[in-house]
C-alpha cells in the first residue's frame, strides 16, 4: 500500500529520528510512504480568527495534493496534524473559508474537504490493525512499564478532531499493548505540556511537564513516549531523566527489531546552516 | 340555507397583537353563508360563550366557526357552548389562528392574511358539516400502574383506596425503585427507608392491589377506558407462592460474581438472591447469566437447601393478559453514566463515586455497612471533594440540557451528613449556582454552609486525577478568581438523572408523546400536568420531568385522582368522527383492513342493490367502537369508498379550495 505521507518541518530538522523511525518501521509493515512534490509548512499553529485565510493556504495546498493522489493523507507530528484536520474540516463546512482559500489558490480543481487526513498511529490501527502489528513483532518489549502521553493537539477539540476520547483516550495504550509493552495510565497524559509558551515563559512550561513526569513516575511509568515534537522538547527540556522519553515511532521501530538491523536514526540536524542546507541533502550524506 | 356565525378571538395580545382582528371580522361578514361574524378579547370566557350562545339563538345559525386557539386547547369549550345553545356540538370548526398563525408571525401584514386564509377554510368546511351524535363505551374499572418505584406505589395506593382494582408491573424483582437506594431525604434527614418500607407492604397486602414484579409490559392495544395489555413476567426460577425468602440460598449459591445492583456495583451478589431485606415480594430470584446450573447443567446447591423447594430451573417466562381503563406511567430515572465526563476520571479511579453511590456508601445496608470509606483502599477519608452539575445544564452534548433539579438538594444532604458524623473530614463542593426553591430547602442549604462549615466554591472542575495515593481536583474559583488546586480523598459527582431506558419504549407503546430527552410530555404543561395527550394514558413521577420526592408524591397523588374520576364513569362518550364505508363504491378488496391499527374493520357478504342492479357482494364494514378516526383506511381505499366523518373528501377539498381560493 501506498500512502500520500505530509512530515512537514520539524520532521526534517529537529524531530529527523521521529521521521525516520516513522518511515523505516512501516516499510517493514509493507507500507510505503510518498511525500507530495512540494509541500510547505502546514502553519504550524492553526488559526482561531474566523478570517483568517492566508496562513491555511499552505495547509490546503498540501490537502489538494493528497487529493490528486487518490490517496489519505498521513500525517506524523501532532502540530501538522491539528493544523491539516482542522484547516480541512474548515474546507469542509465554512463557506467563506472554501470560497476565500479556493480564490486564492485557483487549483486546477477547487478543492473542499474531500481528503481523509489520518494520522500515523490511526493508520497503524485502522488500515494495518494493532493485532497484525503485534503479529509482526520480534523484540516484545516485555516488562517495560510505558505511559502515553497524549498532549492536546491530537485530542482537541474532539468534534473535530475525532481522534479518541479526549478525557480518557486510549490509542496510545492499545498501541503499547500491541508491542508487548505495559501500559501505565495516568491523569496528567492529555494535559498541555506548555507547547509554545516555553518560548515566552519557561518556568511554566516546566511546572507543566514536571507536573506531567512526576504524575507518571507515580502510576509507576518507567518511560513515556509522544508523537509530538514540540511534547518531546518541552518533555526532555524539563526532565530530570529519571523517566526515558521516545517518540512512538522510535518504539515500533525497536519492537519490530530494525534496530538490530539497520542501527539507530541519523542524528538530527540542529545548526541554522544545516537546515538552510536541508537536512534530507545531510541524511543522503551520512547514508553513502 | 347555511348561516354561519364566524367568532374571532383576541387571545388578549397573543393573537391581536400579530392579526389585525378587525380585517378577519370584515373579511369573514363577506363569506358565502356566513350570517354574523364578531370578535372579542377572550372569547373561551364565560361572557365570550355567552356571546356564541346568544348569536346561535338570535340569528338561528347552523354552523360555526370559532378562530381562536388550537382546538386541543378548546375546542371542548366551545362544543359544549353550542350545544348548550341548541346547536349540535360538531357543527363547530375551529380556525386555529394562534399556534399557526399569530405565535409564529412576526410581520402583522402576514400574519392576518393567513388568519383570512384559515377563517375562510373553516367557513368553507363548516358548510359541509353534518350533524353527528356521540356513540359511548365501556370502562374497565381496573387500572394499570408501570412502574413500582415511590411514584408508582403511590398512584396504586391512592386508586385502591377509591375502591378500584390496579396492577403494578416492576421490571425488577422487588418495588421501591430509587428512593429504596437512599439512605436519608432532604429536607427533614429523615431515613428514606423507613417512610418507603411501609408504603412497600401496604401495596402488597393492600386487597385492590396485585403487583406484577420481574415483569414488562410487552404490548398494548385500544384507548382509554378499554386497553389490553400483554404482560411478560420473566422467570425467576423461583416460585414466587412458595419461596418463604429465608435467604438460605444466597448463602450457599457458590457463583458470587454478579454485581449487587441495589449497591449501585459497589460489592457482589450470589446469583440466586433478593435484592435487599426489605423487598417486596420477599422472594428470591436467579440471575440467568450467573446461576451455574442453567448455564453448565452442573451445581444445583440452591435447590437441595431450598427446604420450602421454591426453585424451579424450568421455569419459562409467562405472559399475563388484562384489560384496562386507565394507564399510568412511572417508569422513573437512572443517573446519566459519568464515564461520559472523564475528566473527573469517573472511569480510573475508584475514589470518584457518583451520588448514588455515596448514598450507598452512606446507608446502613449499603457495602461498608454505613462507615464512609474510600472505595480503593477501604480507609477513612479526610476530605471529599463534591462536583455539582455533572451532565446537568450542559451545552457540550455530552450531557443533559436541563438542570436535574435534585442535585443541589442532595448534595447539601450529603455535605452535610458527612460533616455531622465525621467532623475531621473537610467538605468543598464546586457549584455553578445553588439552587433550592422548596419548601424549607433554602435554609437547608444554609445550615449546611454555614452551622456545618461546608466550603462552598463557585465555579467548576476542569480536571481529577490521581497521584501518590490521593486525589487531586483542580478547579477554578470564580469568586476569587483563580485556579485551585485540592487534595482530596474522595470526589463524588452530583451526575445528572435521565428518563428510565424503558420510558421510549414503553412511551411508543401506549401512543404517549415524549420530548427530545426521553420525558414524557403532558397534554398541557400548567393546566394538564399529569396526563398525556393520548387519552387515558397519565405521568407519575419523574418519567414526566426530574423532580424530588414530595413532588413525586404529589403528582402521584394527582395521577391517581384523574384515574380515579375516569374509573368513576360507566361510559365513555366516543368520538363520532369516525369511519364509513359506502358500499356502492366498496370492492372488497381488503386494503382498508390492512392498514387498520384498531382492528375495527370486517368485511360482509350480502346483497346490495346498486340501483336496482341487485348482486351479492362482499364489502367492508366498520366497528364504530373499535375506529379511533386515524383516517388511514380512507387513504389507502382505491375506490373511494372509505370516508371519514367529520372530515369528510369532500369537507377536506372544500378547505383546500378555500386556501387556494
Amino acid at each position: 500500500m501506498t500512502y500520500t505521507y505530509y512530515p512537514g518541518c520539524t520532521l526534517k530538522t529537529k524531530a529527523q529520528d521521529l521521521d525516520h523511525y516513522g518511515r523505516e518501521s512501516l516499510k517493514a509493515l509493507g507500507i510505503t510512504l510518498e511525500e507530495p512534490d512540494e509541500w510547505q509548512c502546514c502553519g504550524a499553529v492553526y488559526p482561531i480568527a474566523r478570517d483568517e485565510i492566508a496562513t491555511k493556504l499552505s495547509a490546503v495546498r498540501a490537502l489538494a495534493a493528497a487529493r490528486d493522489n487518490a490517496s489519505p493523507l498521513v500525517t506524523l507530528c501532532s502540530a501538522c496534524h491539528h493544523v491539516l484536520t482542522r484547516v480541512n474540516d474548515d474546507m469542509r463546512r465554512d463557506e467563506n473559508v472554501r470560497t476565500k482559500a479556493n480564490n486564492y489558490l485557483k487549483l486546477p480543481v477547487p478543492y473542499s474537504g474531500e481528503t481523509e487526513v489520518i494520522h500515523y498511529l490511526q493508520l497503524l490501527r485502522d488500515k494495518i490493525g494493532f493485532d497484525n502489528i503485534a503479529k509482526a513483532v520480534k523484540n516484545p518489549l516485555k516488562g517495560r512499564k510505558i505511559g502515553a502521553y497524549y498532549g492536546c493537539l491530537l485530542l482537541r477539540p474532539s468534534k473535530v478532531m475525532q481522534f479518541d476520547d479526549p478525557e480518557n483516550p486510549h490509542i496510545i495504550e492499545d498501541f503499547i499493548k500491541a508491542l508487548g509493552a505495559t501500559p501505565v495510565i495516568y491523569g496528567m497524559r492529555n494535559e498541555c505540556c506548555g507547547g509554545y509558551v516555553t518560548l515566552k515563559d519557561e518556568a511554566q512550561a516546566a511546572e507543566n511537564t514536571n507536573r506531567i513526569i512526576k504524575n507518571a513516575a507515580s502510576k509507576g511509568a518507567e518511560e513515556l513516549i509522544t508523537a509530538c515534537p514540540l511534547c518531546m522538547y518541552n518533555l526532555r527540556k524539563h526532565s530530570d531523566g529519571t523517566v526515558k522519553i521516545s517518540y512512538i515511532t522510535e518504539l515500533l521501530y525497536d519492537a519490530l527489531g530494525l534496530r538490530e538491523e539497520l542501527g539507530d536514526a541519523p542524528e538530527a540536524c540542529e545548526t541554522a546552516d544545516g537546515i538552510a542546507a536541508g537536512c534530507a541533502c545531510k541524511r543522503t550524506e551520512k547514508a553513502e | 340555507m347555511h348561516k354561519i356565525g364566524v367568532f374571532v378571538c383576541w387571545c388578549g395580545s397573543n393573537i391581536a397583537a400579530t392579526v389585525d382582528i378587525d380585517r378577519v371580522v370584515a373579511e369573514a361578514k363577506v363569506q358565502p353563508g356566513v350570517v354574523f361574524a364578531k370578535d372579542y378579547q377572550y372569547m373561551c370566557s364565560e361572557a365570550g360563550q355567552n356571546i356564541i350562545k346568544d348569536a346561535i339563538k338570535e340569528y338561528g345559525l347552523t354552523g360555526i366557526v370559532v378562530c381562536s386557539c388550537s382546538p386541543r386547547m378548546h375546542e371542548a369549550t366551545f362544543r359544549k357552548a353550542a350545544s348548550q345553545a341548541g346547536l349540535n356540538p360538531f357543527m363547530v370548526e375551529i380556525a386555529n389562528i394562534r399556534e399557526h398563525c399569530s405565535w409564529i408571525h412576526k410581520d402583522k401584514e402576514e400574519g392576518t392574511e393567513k388568519a383570512c386564509v384559515l377563517m375562510r377554510a373553516a367557513v368553507a368546511k363548516v358548510t359541509l358539516n353534518t350533524p353527528l351524535k356521540a356513540g359511548e363505551s365501556k370502562v374497565v374499572k381496573r387500572a394499570l400502574v408501570i412502574g413500582g418505584g415511590i411514584a408508582g406505589i403511590q398512584t396504586a395506593l391512592d386508586i385502591a383506596d377509591a375502591g378500584f382494582p390496579v396492577d403494578i408491573v416492576e421490571k425488577n424483582a422487588t418495588i421501591g425503585g430509587r428512593m429504596a437506594q437512599l439512605d436519608k431525604t432532604f429536607p427533614t434527614l429523615d431515613c428514606s427507608s423507613c417512610i418507603l418500607t411501609p408504603k412497600m407492604v401496604e401495596a402488597k397486602s393492600n386487597e385492590n392491589i396485585r403487583l406484577i414484579t420481574y415483569a414488562e409490559v410487552e404490548e398494548v392495544s385500544g384507548f382509554v377506558g378499554s386497553f389490553k395489555a400483554k404482560i411478560r413476567k420473566k422467570a425467576r426460577y423461583v416460585k414466587e407462592d412458595v419461596c418463604t425468602g429465608c435467604g438460605v440460598c444466597m448463602s450457599k449459591c457458590p457463583s458470587k460474581k454478579g454485581l449487587n445492583e441495589f449497591n449501585m456495583g459497589l460489592n457482589n451478589r450470589p446469583a440466586i438472591y433478593i435484592p435487599f431485606a426489605q423487598a417486596i415480594p420477599n422472594v428470591a430470584v436467579i440471575d440467568s447469566t450467573q446461576c451455574i446450573k442453567l448455564n453448565t447443567g452442573k451445581c444445583g446447591l440452591c435447590e437441595k437447601v431450598c427446604t420450602a423447594k421454591a426453585i424451579d430451573y424450568t421455569q419459562q417466562d409467562e405472559f399475563i393478559e388484562e384489560e384496562y381503563g386507565a394507564i399510568v406511567m412511572a417508569t422513573g430515572f437512572r443517573p446519566i453514566d459519568a464515564s461520559k465526563f472523564d475528566e473527573y476520571s469517573y472511569s480510573t479511579c475508584k475514589d470518584v463515586v457518583t451520588s448514588l453511590e455515596l448514598e450507598r456508601i452512606m446507608n446502613a445496608a449499603g457495602p461498608t455497612g454505613g462507615v464512609l470509606l474510600r472505595p480503593s483502599d477501604g480507609k477513612h477519608p479526610h476530605s471529599i471533594v463534591f462536583i455539582q452539575c455533572v451532565g446537568s445544564r450542559d451545552v457540550s452534548g455530552r450531557g443533559k440540557p436541563y438542570c436535574s433539579k435534585i442535585c443541589c438538594m442532595y448534595t447539601a444532604k450529603h455535605a452535610m451528613l458527612i460533616r455531622d458524623k465525621y467532623p475531621d473530614v473537610e467538605v468543598h463542593v464546586f457549584y455553578i449556582d445553588v439552587r433550592t426553591p422548596g419548601k424549607n430547602f433554602d435554609e437547608f442549604y444554609r445550615r449546611a454552609a454555614e452551622q456545618y462549615d461546608v466550603d462552598y466554591i463557585k465555579g467548576q472542575v476542569g480536571k481529577v486525577w490521581e497521584e501518590d495515593g490521593h486525589l487531586v481536583v483542580r478547579g477554578v474559583d470564580l469568586i476569587a478568581n483563580e485556579q485551585i488546586i485540592l487534595n482530596t480523598d474522595m470526589v463524588v459527582l452530583a451526575t445528572a438523572i435521565e428518563p428510565d431506558p424503558t420510558a421510549r419504549k414503553v412511551a411508543n407503546m401506549l401512543t404517549a408523546s415524549i420530548d427530545t430527552n426521553d420525558f414524557i410530555t403532558e397534554a398541557h404543561p400548567k393546566l394538564r400536568p399529569v396526563e398525556s395527550p393520548t387519552a387515558g394514558i397519565f405521568l407519575s413521577g419523574v418519567c414526566q420531568g426530574p423532580k424530588d420526592i414530595p413532588e413525586t408524591v404529589s403528582q402521584a397523588g394527582a395521577a391517581a385522582s384523574k384515574v380515579i374520576g375516569l374509573l368513576c364513569k360507566d361510559k365513555l362518550t366516543t368520538n363520532p368522527c369516525v369511519a364509513h364505508s359506502d358500499e356502492l363504491l366498496c370492492n372488497g378488496c381488503s386494503c382498508c383492513e390492512k392498514v387498520c391499527p384498531y382492528g375495527a374493520i370486517s368485511y360482509d357478504t350480502h346483497l346490495i342493490n346498486d340501483h336496482g342492479v341487485k348482486e351479492t357482494r362482499r364489502v367492508a364494514l366498520v366497528n364504530e367502537a373499535l375506529c379511533q378516526g386515524c383516517g388511514a383506511c380512507t387513504v389507502v381505499c382505491p375506490s373511494g369508498a372509505m370516508d371519514l366523518k367529520g372530515f369528510s373528501n369532500k369537507q377536506i377539498m372544500a378547505e383546500v379550495e378555500a386556501i387556494c381560493l
